[in-house]
Order: structure tokens, then sequence, then C-alpha cells
């Protein structure tokens, strides 16, 4: 990348993988396991918060030498509830049907742990380039691991990807259907989400050895 | 009898935690060991208690479509809800900043053992989260919504709970490298919540008119259930004391 110093693109490239935030800081859990039972809604849900934590950097971070210490999670939490109401009537002017499916949880972001986490790790100690690139790099890990899930998901749960039937058709018995294939429903239940997650971080880890917990 | 159904069916088959993930970040940082756990949980059911009535009366007299005619006639078309998610938080974060100050001025021993995790709830999606649910769940009155916020927080409570336990007695058993950890909790959690739906079927079922009676036996039977389930991961935790020392 020559637009960016050997630094800068470590911002984005580290939470990709060694520095996941979903799998090894453990922030932005709860709506990476609630909305992931179709890939469509999980890629919403990765370009919100990548907008919202994205420009929320930038905001904190231009701002992070006027804000007094002791109310600054006041003023994060405006922050980014105002960038999480932007999201709510984009999403409800042009997605009216996927944001009745999305609901509450669009609404909480604001309290995704990996948006107030970052702020206060990264944004209000640095400048705003770089937040604008942690932000993003963050947003993108924490996205590709909510990708990952749903499409597990949505093509085990259902045999569909965005609604397409990539597996054949399971009434009319045609594709892997016709040789005896059965979708798991089970998928499509939310505790799944959770295993599905505990196996990625088992696979990551099994990669990775310096990942390993001691207990 | 509608109060009790709402504060089993929020424990229970609402839970906050096996049911729609909230909360999930402190779930997984704070359930090391049980004492800590308790102390967050305590604090949690507390802060709901307090907020999800308060966003009620928000919600109610200020957000709602129309709720700002109590102001005169010309108020009555306004429809503010589009401004909720900034109301909410905004009450979530000074309530737990006032809790903490109440606290800390009437019960400085209580204030000690929550301390640290107070500052932690406001940015605890289960708070907001509590909120949000009573918004699109269209809860009545101001007492439903008290009694959906304390029967959330006990919910998340048992969950925070029951995992710490779990956790304290796992350290001994041998799990894969890989999966030390992280991994294996969040395994541990999805078996527990694919446990928690068979509480699905506990308030549906059954007429209008037969629905109560067998409904409060079911409830009670339950309630000891988890009575004895608290137990046994109470024993669990001595023994595993006992172990250690």
């Amino acid at each position: 990348m020559g637009l960016l110093s050997k630094k800068d693109a470590a911002l984005i490239t580290d939470p990709f993988a060694d520095n996941n935030p979903i799998t090894i800081q453990v922030l932005g859990i709860c709506s990476a396991l609630a909305i992931t039972a179709e890939l469509k809604a999980s890629i919403v849900m990765a370009v919100s918060v990548l907008f919202v934590l994205g420009i929320g950097n930038v905001v904190i971070s231009l701002m992070r030498n006027i804000i007094p210490s002791k109310i600054r999670i006041i003023v994060q939490l405006i922050v980014v509830a105002t960038l999480v109401i932007i999201v709510d009537l984009v999403l409800k002017a042009f997605q009216y049907e996927l944001s009745k499916t999305l609901g509450a949880f669009i609404g909480l972001i604001i309290t995704n742990c990996i948006i107030m986490g970052r702020f206060e790790a990264f944004a209000l100690a640095n400048g705003p380039w770089k937040s604008f690139l942690d932000g993003i790099g963050n947003a993108v890990g924490y996205g590709v691991i909510l990708i990952i899930v749903g499409f597990f998901r949505e093509l085990l749960g259902s045999g569909t990807l965005l609604g397409f039937k990539v597996l054949g058709d399971p009434i009319e018995k045609t594709g892997l259907y016709s040789i005896g294939y059965e979708n798991n429903g089970f998928m499509l239940l939310a505790p799944m989400a959770l295993i599905v997650v505990g196996i990625i971080i088992w696979i990551q880890r099994s990669r990775n050895e310096a990942l390993i917990e001691d207990n | 009898m509608e109060h009790l159904e709402l504060f089993f069916k929020s424990i229970f088959i609402d839970n906050m935690v096996f049911a729609t993930f909230l909360g999930m970040c402190s779930y997984l940082a704070v359930s090391k060991k049980v004492t800590t756990a308790v102390g967050l949980g305590a604090a949690v059911i507390f802060v709901l208690a307090v907020t999800v009535p308060l966003n009620w009366l928000l919600d109610q007299y200020i957000l709602q479509p129309g709720a700002l005619s109590w102001l005169g006639a010309e108020y009555a078309e306004y429809d503010l809800s589009f401004l909720s998610f900034i109301l909410f938080i905004a009450t979530i974060a000074t309530m737990v900043q006032l809790v903490e100050i109440i606290v800390e001025k009437f019960s400085p021993s209580l204030y000690n053992s929550l301390g640290i995790f107070l500052p932690l709830i406001a940015v605890n999606c289960a708070i907001l989260g509590g909120s949000l649910f009573m918004q699109s769940r269209e809860i009545a009155t101001l007492g439903l919504a008290t009694t959906y916020g304390i029967g959330s927080g006990i919910g998340w409570f048992l969950a925070i709970l029951a995992i710490a336990a779990i956790r304290e007695k796992i350290r001994y058993s041998n799990i894969p490298a890989p999966l030390r950890g992280l991994g294996i909790t969040f395994i541990v959690t999805g078996l527990m919540a694919i446990g928690f739906m068979s509480f699905g079927g506990m308030l549906t079922g059954g007429d209008e008119e037969e629905k109560d009676a067998p409904k409060t036996e079911a409830v009670i039977e339950v309630k000891e259930e988890v009575k004895a389930k608290e137990m046994n991961n109470k024993e669990l935790a001595n023994n595993t004391k006992e172990i250690i020392e």
C-alpha cells in the first residue's frame, strides 16, 4: 500500500486476524450473535458498524483535547447515539423490511462494546487519521466474523445465501436435496451462533498458538 | 397475574443472555469468579429496575407519536420517536452516575463491593436493551415496566452466576488447549442457551380460561428447579474453593 505507512497499514490489518475484536478482544459479542441467522442482516450490521465506528472515532479524536475526562462516557455515548440515529433513519427509509428484522439491535450499536472500547483505547489518544484507520480496521475485523457466522448459519440452516436457493429446492427435491440432504433448522436458532463463534475461536487459536489462554 | 407472568417470562423465556444475547461483553469478561459475578449481577438488577420505568415515562410522555398532547393541542402531532436512542442512553448514563453518588454516600460498604462495576454498567447492552425492548414490546403500564426491568435483571444475574460457577469448576478439566478460556465459555453458553429454550413452552399452550390454574403450578415448579440449580451452583463453588485451599 503506497498510500499508507507500514504502521498505518498495521492499524487496518491487525484487527483482521491477530487482534480481532470479537475473537480476541471479546468486544461486540451481543449483536454478532443475535442477528446472524441471515447473511443479509449480517452484512447490513457490518456496514452500519463500519459507518458508526469510522466516523465516531474521527469525531472523538477531534474532540479528545476538550472533553473533560469525568464526563467522557456521556459525551461518547451522545456521539454514538447521534450516528446510530442516522443509520436507523437511513435503514428505515431504504430497507424498511430489514430494519424491522434488525429491530432493537440497530439501537444496540450504541452500547456495542467495540465502539466504546475503541474510543477509550484509541481515539482518545491518537489523531483523527490514525483513529479513522483504526475504526475502519476494527469494524472490518468485526464484520468478517459476522459475515462468516451469517454465511454458515444461513447456508446450513435454510439452504440459501442472501435468499437464493444455492443448494436446490427442499420441497421439489432438486440439487443436493435429491440425494437426501436436509436443512439443519437448529442452525437458525440463537444458541448455534454461540457455538459457531466458539468453533471459529478454536480454529483461529489452533492456527496461532500464541493466542492460547492459560485458563 | 399479569405481573407474575411478565416476571417469569422476562427471567426465563426472554432471558437477556440466553435468548437475546444482551450484555454478553461483561458476561464474558466478568464471569471468572463467582463473587465478582454476583456484584455485577446485583448492580445490573438495580440499574434495570430504575432505568426501565424511567424510560417508560419518557417514552409515554415525550417520545411516542402524539405523546406531547399533555402540553396542549398544538403539540399533539409531534412525533419524537427518532430521539429515543439518545434520550434513553442519556437517562441511563445519568442514572448510573447518580446511583453511584447516592450509593457512595449512604452505603459505603455496598459501594465498595459494587464500586468498579457501576460505571461499566452504562455501556452494558443489557441495560439499553431492556429499555429498547420495553419500547418495542409496548409494555402497557408503569408497574409492568418495573416488573419487566426487575425480571430481566434477575435473569441476567442468574445467567452470570451460573456461568461463573461453571467456569470456576471447568479449570480442572482437560480442555483442548486452543479452546481454553474464551472458546469453551462460548460453547458452554450455547449449550446453556439450548437448555433455556426448553422454558419456551412454560407460558404458552392451553386455552385462555384453563391457562391460569396449571400455569401457577408450573411456575412454582420451575422456581424450585432454579433454586435447586442455584444450590448446586453454590455447592460447586464451595467445593471448588475447598479444593483450592
